[in-house]
């Protein structure tokens, strides 16, 4: 018997200890499909969801959408380096595009600017879904700073909400804070091998 | 290993890790109940989530076929193992396959317990861990002591002087006038490790769930060394517990928000990774999953027990139990350790067959902290008890009784009568100061060997040392005086 005939008929005789019940003929369900978005969450959430960010340590910067290139260029100023994604939507002189850059590249610059695809306020969390404007997993996570930016109408109350308006066909990745270990007698370190520094920008308007 | 109660008898001689283990269990437990309290209805959720598993496991057939189904129609390749021999073999082949020898790898239980590093490093391929503490585990040479914080028993200088003489040799060394400050030491890690994420091609992770309808799977971490595994290399291979299955992508929902307060004391850990099966142009374009048993059906075929399956790993039972906090984790003698490992090991592996596996259903002192603080409410306690039960079972017929219960006639016998104790005391105050010793780190005299039977009981305790004299002797001298005047 095959191994995999063999742990089934394990699960089966745990279960069913008496019978042996036939297999089922499983075929891949149907993908659930995903609402769209819903109205825009009250001032109340997005204060939530950026006071939840600055908790971890992130940066958090509020501004209009109006004021966001000015606002992102002066974050990332400083960096050797600065990449984006394409359809970032956003003018950043001097950036570089992900054309498909290898990770040896990617390491050596300094800063990341992307779009999320949502924020959950109670845990202070966004969610790339890796999607236009977000760029490719490893694109967020060689440079050292990330800069995220957020928009208001993207954040959602909770985990609940944010799983019902995530599509779980897309590789996603969410973020709470920089990264961070206590494994040296429990001291908090920021950062040692994901982005050391978060920075989300949360635009209005 | 050594069974429990002989490794508890060294751990408890170490100040060191006692006061290690202390704070790391006080911080986390307080960080806990901060971010349990900001919740609405956390019993509610927990009733929630061991409900979803209760039901996944009652039909776990049927949702591995949908886990395999959507895994194999979403570009992965589904393999399944029996045991540690299966799971290993799988990925030894795969790396084989492309002529890989060196893999990088996110911590995991399930790939510590099929012993995977070392099964490989037999046939010439190197496991690397990428997590900093499992770094610092395997640097050392050494066992890891906790689910969460698993070089917890070692301090800052151990790990300076682990780095500084260990890393030259498997890669990029040290920096030169490396201090012990935790983020010099972290930032060698970094440095040491991003050589080997950027030139490894294979990675090996686990998998905290597993959706079966959209076979996606969920990586929760802290580091972002998960995302450096799961993304950068060619190739994946994710070992995953059978057990690890939820039927649907919104049961994430109770699981997302549970595992991470419970587990660290966070709103939400830094990184939770999702994938499934291959995405195009992103991350690794061939993936493979390993659904593992290794003795997993054998816990599912226990009705009462099986609830021990539902654990998501967040170790917030070894923070609460006064056992653990006090002997740490080597001395459960697996990868897991405290409350939980105490009931895994003896499902996974069957009572009655080995003595270190038959002792953990005693290495508690069935306080119910555990049972009370498990986000997914299993029964650590009533399991426990349950295990006893069946550990002495398995035992009937053995001939010899076993040394609880000669150690305990011992004690009615002497308890029984008055006479019968009186000289008992005379001859223990008697007799204490041949056995006298002491233990490290105390100053209090105590007896560390008795002689048989008693031997019994003093291989895994220490004894006071009993006062030179009885209290009735005493009362026969003071209390009569005292009465009189
Ligand atoms: S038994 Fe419960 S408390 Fe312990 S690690 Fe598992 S889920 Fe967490």
């Amino acid at each position: 018997m095959s191994a995999r005939e063999e742990v089934l008929a394990a699960v089966r005789s745990a279960l069913h200890p008496a019978a042996s019940s036939p297999a089922p003929v499983a075929s891949p369900p149907p993908v659930p499909s995903v609402p769209g978005p819903d109205q825009a969450p009250g001032e109340e959430v997005v204060a939530l969801f950026a006071g939840r960010v600055a908790d971890y340590r992130a940066e958090v910067t509020r501004c209009g959408a109006a004021e966001l290139a000015e606002v992102v260029s002066s974050i990332v100023a400083d960096a050797h380096g600065v990449v984006v994604p394409p359809g970032l939507d956003l003018e950043l002189p001097g950036a570089t595009l992900d054309d498909d850059l290898t990770a040896a590249q990617l390491d050596g610059i300094e800063a990341v600017v992307t779009r999320a695809s949502i924020g959950i306020a109670v845990t202070g969390t966004v969610v790339l879904d890796h999607g236009r404007g977000q760029g490719r997993r490893s694109v967020t996570l060689l440079p050292d700073l990330h800069v995220c930016i957020v928009d208001e109408r993207q954040v959602v109350s909770d985990v609940g909400d944010a799983l019902a308006r995530l599509d779980p066909r897309r590789p996603q990745t969410w973020v709470s804070g920089p990264s961070a270990t206590s494994d040296i007698e429990l001291s908090r370190v920021e950062g040692v091998h994901g982005p050391r520094r978060l920075h989300v920008v949360l635009v209005g308007d | 290993m050594p069974p429990f109660p002989t490794a508890a008898r060294a751990a408890l001689g170490d100040a060191q890790l006692r006061r290690n283990l202390a704070h790391a269990t006080g911080t986390i437990r307080a960080k806990r109940a901060a971010v349990i309290d900001e919740l609405e209805d956390w019993e509610g959720l927990r009733q929630r989530a061991a409900r979803t598993k209760d039901e996944t496991l009652a039909h776990l057939d049927e949702h591995l076929l949908t886990l395999e189904a959507s895994l194999t129609a979403r570009g992965a390749t589904v393999h399944w193992a029996r045991d540690a021999a299966d799971a290993c073999r799988v990925v030894a082949d795969v790396a084989r396959a492309h002529g890989i020898r060196d893999v990088v790898k996110v911590k995991s239980m399930a790939t510590q317990e099929i012993q995977l590093n070392e099964t490989l490093a037999e046939q010439g391929i190197s496991a690397w861990e990428t997590d900093l503490a499992e770094l610092i585990v395997q640097l050392g040479d050494d066992l890891p002591s906790h689910i969460l914080v698993p070089a917890i028993h070692r301090n800052r200088t151990e790990i300076r002087d682990i780095f500084r003489d260990r890393m030259g040799a498997v890669g990029r060394a040290a920096p030169d006038g490396l201090t012990d400050d935790p983020a010099v030491l972290a930032g060698a890690a970094r440095l040491h490790l991003r050589e080997k994420f950027l030139s490894t091609r294979m990675a090996v992770s686990g998998a905290n769930f597993a959706v079966a309808d959209t076979g996606t799977l969920v990586v929760v971490e802290s580091e972002g060394n998960g995302r450096m595994c799961l993304t950068l290399p060619e190739v994946l291979v994710s070992v995953v517990g059978i057990e690890k299955v939820v039927p649907t992508w919104s049961d994430l929902e109770s699981f997302l928000t549970l595992l991470p307060r419970s587990s660290t004391g966070e709103r939400m850990n830094p990184y939770t990774s999702t994938w499934s099966g291959v995405a195009p142009g992103d991350g690794p374009q061939e993936v493979h999953v390993v659904l593992l048993d290794n003795g997993r059906t054998k816990a599912l075929a226990d009705d009462f027990a099986r609830q021990a399956l539902r654990c998501i790993r967040c170790s917030a039972c070894l923070n609460v139990c006064p056992v653990y906090e006090r002997v740490g984790g080597h001395t459960y003698g697996s990868v897991y350790p405290g409350p939980i490992g105490a009931i895994l090991n003896p499902l996974l592996k069957g009572v009655g067959q080995d003595p270190a596996t038959d002792a953990l259903p005693y290495a508690s002192t069935l306080c119910g902290a555990c049972g009370d603080v498990c986000p997914v409410a299993i029964d650590i306690p009533g399991i426990l008890v349950h295990l006893r039960g069946k550990v002495v079972d398995a035992h009937r017929g053995d001939g010899l009784p076993k040394a609880e219960a000669v150690a305990m006639k011992a004690a009615a016998w002497g308890l029984g009568s008055a006479a019968r104790l009186g000289l008992g005391e005379r001859l223990l105050g008697a007799a204490a100061g041949l056995w006298r010793g002491s233990r490290a780190g105390t100053t209090r005299p105590v007896i560390t060997r008795l002689p048989w039977p008693g031997s019994h009981w003093t291989r895994a305790r220490d004894l006071p040392v009993p006062p030179r004299e009885s209290f009735r002797a005493w009362w026969r001298r003071t209390g009569r005086d005292g009465g009189a005047s």
